[in-house]
């Protein structure tokens, strides 16, 4: 299956020939010409294709995005299209209601677009800028810890734990990210840790 | 899973209980359906609901929630008293032979050792007798009165026919004729697999509910095998990934643990770990724990983890209970001891049980922190909805940061699926606005946090300031830098111990696999159980090779499965004793008289000899364990417990209420309901149509399923003179909905003993953010308790009474 030419491409370019030779062999040789001025280019041959899986089940079927753009190269990319990746051993192109919604999962109008902050009693939001949040992040975690972190226990025992401070790790992030995110909430001392694996 | 999605098409009988797959894993659920087509499989589903799988099952049967232990030691007790027994498998695979102490025993629905003050259990009679050779004692004969075969026997002894169908409400002759379809497959040459999720885990004993078809599954010799296993239908995309990585309280990547402060150092940590074998030659696997952890403390803090300061031993936190898990969190906020709380990719408001306790913890955080790609009801707790959030925000003084965070398209690296296969993606968009990777976040908190105690010093900084942070840009590590951390490198350049002339693996190289993990600091290796996913050969979670060789369903060349690529874990016990395969037309594994051959990478070392060395080389016994000695909190074998909020008694003790050493903090003691107040039982569940609480921000989903319903039976709205399509009220004792009635026929009243007992049926997609109808979801109503061993909360059985509500709820 690790061939230059993938099944879609090959199928694209199939469609396009039995198209154009079938016409040409009805003699319809002007007809040909008027149709391929006004058949629209298959929308999706100019885009570029990306393997994922689905980020619900834990089936995680193959999926292919579809976009206007290589993010790879650095494109400010626009996902056009997804569907199920053919080539999947376990979903064979398939794709569940939720799966085959995907792009507009993507492109929810409820999706996150700018750090937001909620003062105490508010009943709004305020913009606020990353540096800002992070910096206040970071402030809260440093004093928090100074204050509440446990060297030792009544015993005398090293323990080095911090408990006023908990964190909700996500089961929908990668592995890498899982893996940064564990180092730095243990480094701190961190116990109240979890992810959705407990509920 | 002990198996994959794909190998699920070589079985003969799927058993579905504990969950709904062919609506919440659609595409998985292919295989049985491609089982049935082609192998001429049965399906048969267990549940308290007519669901969409049991619409295309062979054969159904209801159970009312929370009664799953009867159901499954009844099936057990069915097989040994019908001969369905896979005597090779179960003598010489299990530890049927072995003899436990004279102390050990179960009266009055407890073991022996309880501590009613405690809610525990004095563990120390619930294990092996040991000879004076240091040895587990057995009889393989099975005729010792004291050997696990004929304690289990006796124990399950109580387990009858008319027992089902007086606890579960499960007809008699249904039971019945599910007992002959699952005892055919303790032939040899037949196999059944069990596929169960939420159903099964979300239940104050949900871990023995597991135990019970795991022991089924051992005594018809069904684990390791083609078309076998237990398998575990994971509901989230990466909840395996974050499990192996160990993003919870008392984990280190790979099942290390996390110390408890009576391990006061390295040594005392390691020598409770690193199980001796319990029976001679066996392999016990466990044994290379400190090359692993010594391997992860390399990972973590490089150079300032030496053998000299204990691998820094002192740096990692040290448990005084044993899990800060999101319960007991939750309790802590609601008790004003929690200041900060970050949400990455999480929502609680939703997911926790009593979601008033919830919002009232949240209310008591100095800040709350949310990374999200959407917005999420926990970011808006403090947010006036109405009747679906009637909260006061000028009273919660709480500071609440929202942070956009990119979503799967736009992010690249590896998701582990539910049968252990590591997947890697790639990004196609660029993350809407200002969002970011959680990388980058993660990344700009802990140097900025780091700069803070350069600058001005602070409490036991050493962890923080000598956190290892090799990565070309600190500020965004990729995620090849960190899966590369994962698979592990060479510190030094390691060489044979047999031999030092022969040099196994050089400075700076990735490591080949697990194998070449070193106790002595001279590798490091975030999680071994990743071992081989990226090493010398690059990315092998990024493997695209389709084929199947004989089409045996392992797809070994694509993606990399943990551990080492093996596709069927135990898959040893897929042979005889001798090494032969029980089925020769399933053949996974055989001996050829020097080594392992066969479709997948052998579960036991390649050379272990067949007759010597036994197949489940994690356990110090090397077999599996149908008595559980002391390793869970709840018995070593599954008995039988009701819920929290049960209709009826416990039929053995009249006096327990729940799982008897469940953790209950007072508070929530008091606010479990009784079946006089609220005599109807609930359970909650997913719909194909919606994620969680993700997909209704979606339109598409939101108008597939765009309103809060709860499911009722025809007798029940009867009953209670509920209309098809009418507003109820449904309430317990900690919260109300109001929801949209679904009459319909999936469910229907089960008679127990001479109880008639109602079961509604409560979704969990909706709250009041995103596109869909504002609503609620079951958390609004269940308790907060969860598991005895591992703390997951009771979801699928509660009590609540329901009502017609009169007009629209309004909002």
């Amino acid at each position: 299956m690790n061939i230059d030419l993938s099944r879609r491409g090959f199928l694209r370019l199939a469609g396009a020939g039995v198209a154009a030779t079938s016409l040409g062999a009805m003699g319809f040789g002007d007809a040909q010409a008027a149709e391929e001025a006004h058949v629209r280019p298959f929308k999706l041959a100019t885009t570029t294709e990306t393997r994922n899986t689905c980020p619900y089940c834990s089936v995680a079927c193959g999926v292919i995005m579809y976009s206007r753009g290589d993010a790879k190269a650095g494109d400010k990319a626009q996902i056009l299209h997804i569907e199920g990746d053919a080539d999947h051993p376990t979903n064979r192109g398939t794709l569940c209601p939720k799966g085959a919604a995907l792009k507009d999962f993507v492109n929810a109008e409820t999706r996150l677009t700018r750090p937001r902050y909620r003062a105490a009693g508010g009943t709004e939001w305020q913009d606020i800028s990353w540096d800002d949040a992070l910096t206040k992040i970071a402030r809260a975690l440093k004093d928090d810890r100074d204050a509440n972190f446990v060297a030792q226990n009544e015993a005398g025992t090293t323990v080095n734990r911090w408990l006023t401070t908990g964190f909700l790790a996500a089961s929908a992030t990668t592995n890498e990210t899982a893996w940064l995110t564990y180092k730095v909430v243990r480094s701190m001392g961190i116990l109240g840790f979890d992810n959705q694996a407990r509920v | 899973m002990t198996n994959s999605w794909t190998d699920i098409k070589n079985t003969d009988l799927v058993i579905v209980m504990g969950g709904n797959a062919a609506e919440a894993h659609p595409c998985g659920f292919k295989w049985v359906t491609e089982a049935k087509a082609h192998r001429g499989a049965k399906l048969i589903v267990v549940d308290p609901r007519f669901t969409r799988t049991a619409a295309v099952s062979d054969y159904y049967a209801p159970i009312r929630p929370g009664s799953d232990i009867v159901f499954l030691m009844a099936m057990i007790r069915w097989m040994i008293e019908n001969d369905k027994v896979q005597w090779d498998y179960v003598k010489n695979y299990t530890n049927a032979a072995y003899i436990v102490k004279d102390e050990f025993g179960w009266s009055d629905g407890l073991f022996t050792g309880y501590d009613e003050e405690k809610r525990d259990y004095d563990k120390s009679s619930w294990d092996y007798v040991i000879g004076p050779d240091g040895f587990a004692e057995v009889d393989m004969t099975l005729q010792h009165p004291r050997c696990v075969w004929n304690l289990l026997k006796e124990h399950v002894s109580r387990y009858t026919p008319e027992l089902v169908e007086q606890v579960c409400g499960t007809p008699r002759d249904r039971f019945l004729h599910i007992a002959e379809m699952i005892g055919e497959c303790s032939s040899p040459t037949k196999t059944m697999t069990s596929m169960y999720a939420l159903g099964w885990t979300q239940h104050s004993k949900g871990s023995q509910n597991i135990r019970g078809m795991a022991m089924l599954q051992l005594i018809l010799g069904n684990i390791g095998v083609r078309g076998g296993g237990m398998n575990a239908l994971r509901g989230h995309s990466n909840i395996q990934g974050l499990t192996d990585i160990g993003l919870m309280s008392n984990l280190i990547p790979g099942y290390l643990a996390i110390p408890s402060e009576k391990e006061v150092d390295f040594t005392t940590y390691m020598s409770s770990r690193g199980n001796k074998p319990l029976r001679p030659g066996q392999t016990s696997y466990w044994q290379n724990y400190p090359k692993f952890m010594v391997s992860f403390m390399k990972a973590m803090w490089g150079d300032s983890a030496t053998a000299d300061n204990d691998w820094a031993y002192d740096y990692l936190p040290k448990l005084d209970v044993a899990n800060y898990d999101i319960l007991r969190m939750f309790e802590m906020m609601n008790n004003g001891q929690v200041n900060l709380y970050f949400c990455q990719g999480f929502n609680p408001l939703l997911s926790f049980p009593n979601r008033a306790k919830v919002t009232a913890a949240l209310s008591k955080l100095k800040m709350l922190v949310v990374m999200d790609p959407l917005e999420t009801e926990t970011a808006h707790f403090w947010q006036n909805h109405g009747i679906h959030n009637p909260v006061d925000s000028a009273a919660i003084q709480t500071e609440v940061l929202e942070l956009p965070s990119s979503c799967f398209a736009e992010d690249e690296g590896a998701l582990v699926n539910s049968g252990r296969w590591l997947q890697w993606h790639w990004a196609a968009g660029a993350p809407p606005g200002e969002a970011m990777h959680d990388t980058w976040i993660m990344a700009q908190i802990f140097l900025k946090v780091r700069e803070l105690y350069r600058t001005e010093g602070g409490a036991y900084a050493d962890p923080i300031l000598n956190l290892s942070w090799d990565y070309a840009d600190e500020n965004e590590p990729t995620p090849a830098e960190l899966a590369m951390e994962l698979n592990g490198r060479a510190l030094e350049d390691v060489y044979d111990p047999k031999d030092p002339t022969k040099l196994i693996v050089a400075k700076g190289k990735q490591l080949l696999n697990f194998s070449q993990v070193q106790g002595d600091g001279s590798t490091m290796s975030a999680c071994w159980i990743y071992g081989g996913c990226w090493n010398e050969d690059g990315n092998n979670m990024a493997r695209r090779d389709n084929n199947d060789p004989d089409e045996t369903g392992a797809f070994s060349n694509w993606a990399f499965s943990w551990p080492l690529n093996r596709r069927i874990l135990y898959n040893r016990a897929s042979a005889d004793l001798h090494g032969k395969p029980w089925d020769p037309s399933r053949k996974l594994l055989e001996w050829n008289g020097e080594k392992w051959t066969g479709y997948d990478v052998p579960d036991i070392s390649p050379t272990a000899k067949p007759e010597e060395v036994m197949p489940f080389i994690m356990n110090g016994e090397g077999v599996s364990r149908l008595f559980s000695r002391g390793l869970m909190r709840d018995g070593p074998f599954p008995t039988h417990m009701e819920p929290f909020e049960s209709p009826i008694a416990n039929v053995f003790n009249a006096e327990l209420r729940g799982n008897p050493v469940a953790r209950v903090f007072k508070d929530d003691f008091e606010q479990f309901g009784t079946s006089e107040e609220f005599p109807i039982v609930a359970t909650s569940y997913r719909l194909t149509e919606h994620f969680h609480f993700w997909t209704k921000h979606n339109k598409i989903n939101a108008s597939l399923q765009p309103e809060f319903f709860v499911e009722i039976s025809e007798q029940l709205a009867a009953e209670r003179g509920i209309k098809k399509g009418g507003w109820v009220r449904v309430w317990s004792k900690r919260g109300a909905v109001y929801a949209k009635a679904l009459v319909t026929k999936r469910l229907k009243p089960m008679q127990c003993g001479d109880q008639l007992v109602h079961v509604i049926g409560v979704p969990l997609h909706w709250g009041f953010m995103g596109a869909a109808r504002k609503g609620w979801g079951p958390n609004s109503m269940t308790p907060f308790v969860g598991d005895a061993n591992v703390e997951t909360p009771e979801f699928k059985a509660f009590l609540v009474n329901i009502e017609p509500s009169t007009g629209e709820a309004v909002s």
